[in-house]
């Protein structure tokens, strides 16, 4: 009784503080003490955003941008799972591999713009390089240290038994990396819309980035603060869902509990 | 005998593969007729003369300094709010959602909206790399704060410990282990949005000179600008490790024990 009380009164201050914000959004600009022109009220924002929605451009650059997202998160998924179970399986490629993995996972993605400007121009496999290069690595380090992560027990037992390689990959890495995936997957899926907007707002590939900047070039400003908005949205549904997703295949694994240290 | 085999052979895991790499990046280079990838050698001779006459000083020293300064405020700024919101419930609940909501945004769609306030400068630039880094090691604060043990914090009530001595041998030491986590995240998106903001609108630094070469097609120069990007990013990232590594020293002693 007591706890769904406190429950319920998380909830009421979450949305207090959710309305006190939106208001301050609103007078800030009606009183003046930000200059409108900068900052228009919350309300011409939002009517901003529902013109926005009856307007089939907004829809396609919404499309784009998410398919943008999910070609190249599945392009680094697959990329980083398959290399990531040949790496954690294997000793030799692990160690010799170490120093290689560390030096290009630091590096900008963002770097890679202008050569990716250069070989596909202003269209969506520009950006889609990004997307994969950024994304592909907390899959991929995720990847290894879940398949080394397998109980040594039942690692000699398969071995006793002559699993095949492809039933040990089966039955035994996937498994124990599937955890690790999972929060991979999460990391890599915030990153890869974080690029995917970078580089249509960089690049000029078709989607929601690229509005932000058109509407940044003709000073429509409600118009750019109501994508922004969109872009955030776009952002907490996208981890509302991973987190669902990985609470629900994953409630019986303990890195539950563990996984904020990845 | 048998370690300095052994050191030898750990050099060799880690030099190996780089130089397998370049080996064949330059001979597959070498005749290439692509105007795209030039040969390795051709980027390589063009190095010294982009970078060490003039450049180093004029585009990649205020690149980082922009860069620094950003991300030491954004630190500051996100550990001490994030004690301040941490400690008080009632606090931490209100403004939660908004917090994980500014989260979400994409980091580099603040450029636009930054550039209305700040215009291109200086300013824009540093202000977006507070607002756009903020927010991972804002957050883990908060959660760190929130997630210290119980019986510590009662402990050092019983005591009667002075505020400051609690502040930090029980919050900022307990929490640093999630502070950490959330300050690699930021310096990640530090160094990006460094690099973005320059590429929007700027008129030195790194991410502008690279763009630069792109459009005057001055291909190898370019080839060498993404490789200072990458030795820059591979540095902060070591130096960073090397810094959590002693900061957070009393934390992996403890996990190593209980193991």
């Amino acid at each position: 009784m007591r706890r769904t009380s406190t429950a319920r009164g998380r909830v009421v201050r979450g949305v207090c503080g959710f309305a006190a914000f939106l208001l301050l959004l609103e007078l800030l600009p009606r009183t003046g003490v930000v200059n409108p022109a900068y900052l228009p009220p919350f309300s011409e924002m939002m009517a901003a955003l529902g013109r926005l929605l009856t307007e089939p451009e907004f829809w396609a650059a919404l499309g784009n941008t998410l398919l943008g997202w999910a070609i190249g998160l599945a392009i680094a998924t697959v990329l980083g799972v398959a290399l990531g179970i040949l790496i954690g399986r294997i000793a030799v490629l692990r160690r010799y591999t170490f120093s290689t993995i560390e030096f290009l996972r630091p590096i900008p993605s963002v770097a890679l713009v202008p050569l990716a400007v250069l070989i596909f121009g202003a269209k969506m496999q520009s950006t889609l390089l990004l997307v994969v290069y950024a994304s592909v690595w907390p899959v991929l380090l995720q990847v290894i240290q879940g398949v080394r992560d397998v109980d040594p027990v039942a690692r000699d037992t398969a071995r006793s038994f002559r699993f095949s390689t492809v039933t040990r990959v089966r039955r035994l890495d996937w498994p124990s990396a599937l955890p690790y995936t999972m929060t991979g997957l999460r990391l890599a899926a915030s990153i890869a819309l974080i690029l995917e907007i970078t580089g249509e707002l960089l690049i000029g590939s078709p989607g929601i980035g690229r509005l932000i900047f058109v509407a940044q070039a003709s000073a429509a400003v409600p118009t750019m603060y109501a994508l922004v908005v969109v872009a955030g949205l776009l952002g907490l549904g996208m981890t509302a869902v991973f987190r669902a997703a990985q609470r629900r295949t994953m409630h019986w694994h303990a890195s539950e509990r563990r996984e904020a240290a990845a | 005998m048998s370690g300095l085999r052994g050191a030898f052979s750990r050099v060799l895991e880690i030099v190996a593969l780089p130089a397998v790499i370049l080996i064949v990046w330059w001979f597959a280079s070498a005749n290439s007729e692509s105007f795209y990838s030039p040969p390795l050698s051709e980027i390589a001779a063009a190095f010294a003369p982009t970078w060490f006459e003039g450049r180093l000083v004029s585009d990649v020293l205020p690149s980082v300094g922009r860069m620094l300064l950003g991300f030491a405020i954004a630190v500051g700024l996100g550990v001490g709010l994030g004690v301040l919101i941490g400690m008080f419930r009632y606090v931490r609940e209100v403004l939660e959602p908004v917090l994980e909501f500014l989260r979400a945004v994409p980091p580099p769609v603040l450029i636009p909206v930054i550039m209305l306030f700040a215009g291109i400068g200086d300013e824009m630039k540093v202000s977006v790399i507070v607002l756009g880094s903020i927010w991972p090691v804002l957050l883990n604060t908060i959660e760190g704060v929130r997630g210290i043990d119980e019986v510590l914090r009662e402990t050092a009530t019983v005591f009667r410990m002075h505020p400051r001595r609690r502040l930090f041998k029980l919050v900022l030491r307990g929490a640093s282990p999630q502070i950490m986590v959330g300050a690699r995240q930021t310096l990640s998106l530090a160094i990006i949005l460094m690099v973005v903001s320059e590429m929007f609108a700027a008129s030195n630094g790194l991410g502008f000179t690279v763009i630069q070469f792109q459009r005057t097609f001055h291909i190898p120069e370019m080839w060498t600008g993404i490789l200072v990007l990458g030795v820059i990013g591979a540095a902060l990232s070591l130096i960073f490790s090397l810094v959590e590594g002693r900061v957070l020293r009393w934390y992996h002693g403890l996990r190593n024990l209980e193991r």
